[in-house]
């Protein structure tokens, strides 16, 4: 069993994102977040689960709805909305955008537009760890479209040929863009594919933080002990569609109230109240805390500037 | 040095001038790695490679699988982790398989993180047409890359120049894309054995001239040279300017050389539409244009798949006859 302290850094983790996902819709919606986002609400247990079972030094790759995996390595919050707004204070100066966050500093390769991008890079830094016998880790976190991904396949078999230190983790929310993923993807269970290359694969419930944590914890253990690579699929779910403004025709409401009614945040509240962890009044102190720390900072970015000309051409090469 | 070609004499090929490269930056570099296909105990398809992997082992020489893709994606991915890769990718063809890693990947990582991240890695591919090989193993494609902000694309003409191209690519904090014509692999010349380095961005004119600025890279150096002697004999002297990188690319000695002479032919292996020639054409245009005594001519490959047919594939090269063909017309005939 976790510490009530771990248990409370997952729970104050979920809640980070899940208010910090609703200030960027409120963004979005006041023009302030312009192009594609894509909130991670709905998914955190996935980020939560994993990124409090890596060290700090250990990398990870995300993609395009990947603003939580920011948040669960560390990232700052402030930066965060800043780049997302485009502003000169964000990772990238506001010229990546949402899709395109990247933080040296916890070890993040980005967050990434290309579907897949997250798996070549995070096999190539776990790669680099082996041969530098550095101990460390590499996750790359991927959708459900990545099992379709050619690029998949190239990196799980060098990955386990050269048994390199990093976990792939799918989330699987169900949808690639607007198609369920079950209408264009062959080879039931899913997990098969890291079978394939025997690869210790195994599918997990990516709704209960315990259970990610758990998991990905044995998958890192694995990997750092030299053991090789997993491929874990966590099943999920994206509240909001592929990006804000998504009407989502496609989805029915008995489809989304099944999902809602395991939302991972509520499901852990409500075992630490039940397990005398905590009691409700503490916890709501917290969650009213969280949302302070997260409009605060979302301020601070919308005060900050946005980059000037000479930004436009700054960093197409390094010295 | 490579225990194959440790020699006094110094006349070394460009192959085995970049090979030279790879162990002097190897040796004094821990992190530098060389990853591709067939460059570990096969010591590369074209003996590129030989040696290395006996002087460095299995850590730092690794031998892939097929998967252009994917060894350039861990490529980056190493790179970003604190790692110099050198990428062998056997024929420029294949840079189509890697083009996602290297133009939405590698290209623009440093920018999109705010120089948070570099990604000095050197992906080194043959190209050019030789040998029969065919539409998919005789491209020369080089174009399609220097129009990426974010990559340097180095391609060197002689084995000197090889040699200490190679040395600054892999010092460089970029993604360098080091491609050789694969018939100069075998054109030897002596070989500097000290620290030798040719900053990137540096063209070098090869042959001074009065007359006519020839521009060139690679293979396509030689055949300026050649088209130059002959031309000599017409009273028409031709000055050879050898790029050597694209990206960056030397604005001010392109310039200045037509500047001297008053005519540019742009010559290349590459296909003309789109391409190198039209870039630089077009550039001496809008910052020479008062210079020119004629049109600046452009002689590239035809716009055609390279076909294997002996007798057709050696039509895809532009030779020197060509050469001296375009530079007579731009005279309007010569006696």
């Amino acid at each position: 069993m976790l510490t009530k302290d771990k248990l409370l850094e997952l729970y104050r983790g979920m809640v980070t994102i899940r208010a910090f996902e609703e200030e960027v819709r409120k963004m979005h919606n006041a023009g302030l977040a312009p192009g594609l986002v894509h909130l991670y609400s709905g998914q955190e247990a996935v980020a939560v689960g994993t990124c409090t079972a890596l060290n700090s030094d250990d990398y990870i790759a995300s993609h395009h709805r990947g603003h939580g995996h920011c948040i669960a390595k560390g990232s700052e919050l402030d930066r965060l909305f800043a780049e997302i707004i485009g502003r000169r204070s964000g990772y990238g100066m506001g010229r990546g955008g949402s899709m395109h966050i990247y933080d040296p500093a916890t070890f993040n390769l980005g967050t990434n537009g290309i579907v897949g991008g997250s798996v070549p890079l995070a096999t190539g830094a776990a790669l680099l760890a082996k041969l530098r016998g550095t101990g460390q880790v590499a996750v790359s976190f991927f959708g459900d479209g990545v099992l379709n991904q050619g690029i998949l396949f190239e990196s799980l078999n060098m990955a386990a040929l050269w048994s390199l230190p990093v976990v792939f983790i799918c989330e699987n929310n169900g949808y690639g863009e607007f198609t369920e993923i079950d209408d264009v993807t062959a080879g039931r269970p899913y997990a098969k594919r890291g079978e394939a290359f025997d690869i210790p694969s195994e599918k997990t419930d990516g709704m209960d933080v315990l259970a990610v944590h758990e998991t990905v914890s044995k998958a890192v253990t694995r990997a750092r002990n030299g053991d090789g690579p997993s491929f874990l699929i966590f099943d999920t779910y994206r509240y909001s569609g592929h990006h804000v403004g998504d009407k989502q025709e496609y989805k029915d409401d008995e489809e989304r109230e099944l999902w809602l009614s395991r939302d991972p945040i509520p499901k852990l509240s409500e075992m630490l109240v039940a397990e005398k962890k905590i009691k409700q009044a503490a916890l709501d102190e917290l969650d009213a805390e969280i949302k302070a720390t997260v409009i605060v900072a979302a301020n601070q970015a919308k005060k900050m500037p946005e980059p000037d000309a000479d930004d436009l051409t700054r960093h197409i090469y390094a010295a | 040095m490579p225990p194959d070609s440790q020699q006094t004499d110094r006349n070394l090929t460009l192959k085995d001038a970049v090979l030279e490269a790879m162990f002097e930056e190897m040796e004094s570099d821990q992190n530098v790695i060389l990853i591709g296909e067939d460059v570990g105990t096969a010591g590369g398809v074209f003996k590129q490679t030989k040696g290395l992997f006996k002087t460095f082992g299995a850590d730092r020489v690794i031998d892939t699988p097929i998967s252009e893709s994917a060894i350039f994606g861990l490529a980056v991915g190493a790179a970003m982790a604190g790692s110099r890769p050198i990428i062998e990718v056997m024929f420029g063809d294949f840079l189509t398989l890697v083009m996602d890693q290297l133009v939405n990947q590698a290209a623009k990582v440093h920018y999109m993180s705010a120089g948070g991240f570099n990604v000095p890695l050197v992906l080194r591919t043959g190209i050019g047409v030789g040998g029969n090989l065919g539409p998919q193993h005789s491209q020369s494609l080089h174009g399609w890359l220097a129009h990426i902000p974010g990559l340097k694309v180095v391609m060197p003409s002689s084995a000197s120049d090889a040699k200490g191209l190679f040395k600054a690519a892999v010092r460089d904090n970029n993604p360098v894309i080091f491609m050789e014509d694969r018939m100069t692999y075998n054109l030897k010349e002596q070989v500097p054995e000290d620290e030798h380095v040719i900053p990137l961005g540096s063209a070098e004119v090869k042959r001074e001239g009065a007359d006519v600025s020839i521009y060139a890279v690679t293979r396509s150096v030689h055949t300026a040279l050649a088209a130059a002697e002959h031309l000599q004999v017409k009273n028409v002297s031709a000055e050879v300017v050898d790029l050597r990188t694209l990206a960056p690319l030397d604005v001010e000695t392109i310039v200045a050389s037509v500047q001297k002479t008053g005519r540019a032919l742009v010559l290349d292996g590459g296909y003309q539409s789109f391409g190198i020639t039209s870039e630089i054409a077009a550039t001496i245009g809008e910052l020479a244009f008062d210079y020119l005594d004629a049109p600046v001519m452009r002689l590239a490959a035809p716009d055609v798949p390279v076909p294997f047919s002996p007798a057709l594939e050696t039509m895809t090269v532009p030779n020197a006859e060509q050469v001296v063909a375009k530079v007579t017309e731009m005279y309007g005939g010569l006696g």
